[in-house]
């Protein structure tokens, strides 16, 4: 209810309904808190003017009801972190799908465009060097090798599968950047020389917006892309599609 | 403790007035720019701080124009800014160009965190008010003080001389991530004279000052502590302080080498932080061998950052408890949880750098360990902020300036604790990192939160430093006005961060028309708020100004203070005291029963 109050994002994830859910009560905390906090200095600051109340009291507080206050903070705080916070992430790192069950797309970042690696139908990415860098050949894949021949390279769209997890293999060619999908409630660097998996379950169809989340320039503010969520029959043809226009020769006639 | 301490700084005489004469010889410069003594110093820092607030939030504005404006020429001012920051950063019409945003932003970032606020709160107030406050003569080294300024001095005419080099200063945010800043600014040839090695080179001088004042205020809170002044005698300001130049000594180091690091990647083609196989511009970078990690970089910056979160903030929190205790006239409530809280935070700042850096990627485990520390860290400044409110209780506050921007820092502060909960926890914070969310945390944390409460200690210590108080009048209109406008500043923030607008961004958000769109308008409201804001300042400057000379004229203790700097003659002379000083009790003996006054000074016998 909070969260909808500030105008949340609409959530488009399968662990985003967690994400949102311990907002949500972060910030139920905040305000109880905020109130609390809030009514006793107004109440204080109203009733302890020097007009009302001329004579200061040198002991002021005698009561430890702060002190009960103090640990039931504690305590929440404890259960959102233990009970909440320590598992959320876990499952984010500890329990990526694997292979056989997640479509694994590499982002690779450059300035200011983002790089949408597949597979292909062989399902192995093609070995890559920077020295094979061209601009025809954006993520330098190695020409002598088999496995990158299918490969396709998407530029500023990811496309994906309603209810299919994901996992971006997030990277950099130059400079940081970062993956940012606020509808997915995800995000992480894009940092040059690492190669950081980042998984979602998308849960509703649609086109969102991809954010790059980390300067990287004169035209970041300007590095938009999109992500397409589709069924499966919207993903297979949009991939025969850039296999067509990027492998002329050897894929399949329509 | 401190009778044989205070002989230490023999030619200064002591507490001894009389072995002190030759103050009155020095000249214009030795008294007033060359100066040893700690209250010119703190002087020349708080000044020159002050100055580059306004700098700095002037830079904003323009940013604020052009984020509810993009691509607009700033209005009256674009053509005299043009001509003064050039081409790269803005354009013939006078609007603000995408680099010359970076370089605002950046250059917003630097100048309020390192040339604004922390010479105002660390330098400018610990060097004034600290030897006075604990009946010391002057501070322990007033030479390595001097150094120490001239550093600061040396960092900032280099870093505003940067804007006038070819390709504008520094460009690459405040934090400086390589590999971004390690290519940057290389366009004009030159690999000395451009603004991000020129950054990194003021950087370095200005460490070096902090660390040669921090050091002089660990020696001179020690040594130099008046007799009968026990530790848990001192103003709770002095203890601020003191955790404060800790933490520059400790963090401050690792800082000062990574910015030698990034320099050496940048001028000797060294490759710290610089991977292999970078391609930029389609073409493999050959100026270095690679092997670098630039994650190395956000470690060294954030085990420096976060400690420094609290440099901005503790002083801050000594000052508004200063002002609490006297404008409230009781004693603080529980003065010794505030003390050992003082330290437990300034201990685990230390432990929570890492969730600035959630973004990069975190296993399991050490993202468990530092969602725990920065969980941690919460409870001492519960602990801090309960205190001061508590403290409000029973009071008889008079509702002067200075207690008006204390008792807002309360609230205003406590917002922006508070939305740093969710932030701690790493699975939200993805969701807001860099978002205007965190902006607003932050910005609610440091403006309203610690130059509220700078401007209170202004208010407060403008009568010892001037011998005059500062308009009352006007000192009100710049409270009333400064709140609400910065709260139309600030507060949208969070909205337009849970819209999912990120920060950085040129255009305002218009790019991203599904994300920004809804909430695109906040920009306009707040752009005018921070007008206003801008407005309210100037109401302060020329306060500040007229009353050094038009002020109503004040004697020693014209807040009927407790603590030793109320003790000293108004203004303080060269060797701060006119009687030798001892201490018979606490700090904050105000309203004891049975005292014929409702302030019991902390020299006073009886």
């Amino acid at each position: 209810m909070l969260n909808k109050l500030m105008g949340i994002v609409p959530n488009a994830s399968e662990h985003g309904r967690a994400v949102e859910h311990m907002l949500e009560m972060c910030h139920w905390f905040m305000l109880v808190l905020f109130v609390g906090w809030g009514t006793f200095f107004l109440v204080s600051v109203y009733k302890f003017n020097k007009k009302k109340h001329p004579n200061a009291d040198y002991h002021g507080v005698r009561s430890h009801a702060s002190t009960h206050a103090e640990f039931a903070v504690i305590f929440i705080e404890a259960s959102l972190l233990l009970g909440f916070a320590v598992p959320l992430w876990g499952k984010r790192v500890v329990d990526i799908p694997d292979q056989s069950e997640a479509l694994r797309v590499r982002a690779i970042g450059e300035q200011y465009a983002w790089n949408f690696h597949y597979a292909g139908p062989d399902g192995v990415f093609g070995k890559q060097s920077a020295k094979f860098v061209s601009p025809s050949n954006p993520l330098g894949l190695d020409p002598d090798d088999e496995s990158g021949k299918d490969d396709i390279v998407s530029k500023n769209e990811l496309h994906v599968v309603n209810q299919q997890p994901v996992v971006l293999e997030v990277s950099s060619k130059d400079v940081i950047h970062a993956v940012s999908i606020p509808h997915m409630r995800v995000a992480q660097d894009a940092i040059p020389g690492t190669k950081v998996p980042l998984w979602f379950r998308p849960v509703k169809l649609g086109k969102y917006e991809i954010v790059c989340a980390q300067l990287c320039g004169a035209g970041h503010y300007a590095m938009r892309s999109h992500i397409f969520v589709e069924k499966q029959e919207e993903f297979d043809a949009f991939q025969k599609e850039l296999n067509q226009m990027q492998h002329p020769a050897t894929a399949p006639a329509k | 403790m401190s009778s044989i301490a205070t002989a230490d700084v023999g030619h200064h005489g002591g507490t001894d007035p009389h072995a002190d004469h030759h103050h009155h010889e020095l000249g214009f410069l030795q008294k007033w720019v060359f100066s040893t003594d700690h209250k010119v110093i703190g002087l020349q820092y708080g000044v020159t701080g002050l100055s580059f607030l306004f700098f700095g939030f002037l830079l904003m504005l323009v940013m604020r124009w052009q984020l509810a404006n993009p691509g607009i020429a700033v209005p009256v001012v674009g053509g005299f800014l043009r001509s003064v920051f050039g081409e790269t950063v803005m354009t013939d019409a006078g609007a603000l160009t995408a680099a010359g945003y970076n370089v605002f932003g950046a250059m917003h970032g630097t100048i309020m965190v390192f040339f604004g606020i922390v010479p105002v709160a660390v330098a400018g107030f610990g060097n004034y008010v600290v030897p006075l406050q604990i009946g010391a003569p002057d501070m322990a080294f007033p030479k390595l003080n001097m150094a120490s300024f001239w550093c600061f001095f040396t960092s900032c005419v280099l870093m505003m001389g940067s804007f006038f080099l070819k390709g504008s200063a520094a460009k690459s945010g405040w934090t400086a991530y390589p590999p971004l800043a390690g290519i940057a600014d290389f366009e004009n040839g030159n690999i000395w004279l451009n603004g991000q090695t020129m950054w990194l080179i003021a950087m370095v001088f200005n460490i070096t000052g902090s660390l040669l004042g921090s050091i002089n205020f660990i020696t001179t809170i020690i040594q130099l502590r008046a007799p009968g002044l026990t530790w848990m005698r001192l103003p709770f300001f002095v203890w601020a302080q003191f955790v404060t130049a800790f933490l520059l000594v400790l963090a401050f180091p690792p800082l000062e080498a990574a910015g030698f690091m990034q320099l050496t990647d940048r001028v000797l083609g060294t490759s710290f932080f610089m991977p292999t196989g970078l391609v930029v511009g389609q073409s493999v970078a050959q100026t270095w061998s690679g092997g670098g990690s630039p994650i190395l970089w956000q470690h060294l910056f954030w085990f420096l950052a976060h400690p420094e979160v609290y440099v901005l903030i503790l002083p801050a929190i000594g000052i508004v408890s200063e002002i609490v205790a006297n404008n409230t006239r009781k004693p603080l409530y529980g003065y010794k949880a505030m003390v050992y809280s003082v330290f437990t935070l300034g201990f685990l700042s230390f432990i929570v750098w890492a969730h600035h850096m959630y973004m990069t990627g975190m296993g399991a485990k050490v993202a468990a360990f530092f969602q725990v520390t920065t969980i941690m860290i919460s409870v001492p400044s519960v602990i801090l902020l309960t205190a001061l409110l508590l403290s409000l209780w029973g009071g008889s506050i008079r509702f002067n300036t200075p207690m008006l921007f204390a008792t807002s820092f309360l609230p205003m502060f406590g917002l922006g604790g508070l939305t740093g909960i969710p932030l701690a926890f790493n699975a939200v914070d993805l969701f807001l990192h860099d978002t205007y969310y965190v902006i607003g945390h932050f910005h609610y944390v440091v403006a309203p939160g610690t130059i509220f409460g700078l401007f209170a200690g202004v208010y407060f210590w403008y009568p010892k430093v001037t011998g005059r108080k500062m308009s009352e009048f006007l000192g009100k209109v710049h409270f009333w006005g400064s709140l609400l406008a910065i709260n139309g500043l600030f507060f949208p923030m969070f909205i337009q961060g849970m819209g999912g607008v990120h920060r950085r961004w040129y255009d305002g958000g218009v790019t991203y028309e599904q994300l920004a769109g809804p909430v695109l308008h906040w920009n306009k409201v707040m752009t005018v708020s921070a007008g206003i804001l801008a407005l309210f300042q100037l109401v302060f400057i020329f306060n500040f100004f007229t009353s050094w000379k038009f002020g109503k004229k004040v004697g020693r203790n014209p807040w009927d203070a407790t603590t030793l700097d109320w003790d000293t003659p108004t203004p303080p002379p060269h060797g701060n005291f006119d009687k030798p000083i001892e201490v018979f009790r606490g700090p904050y003996e105000y309203s004891v029963p049975g005292y014929h006054a409702d302030f019991h000074p902390q020299t006073s016998r009886d």
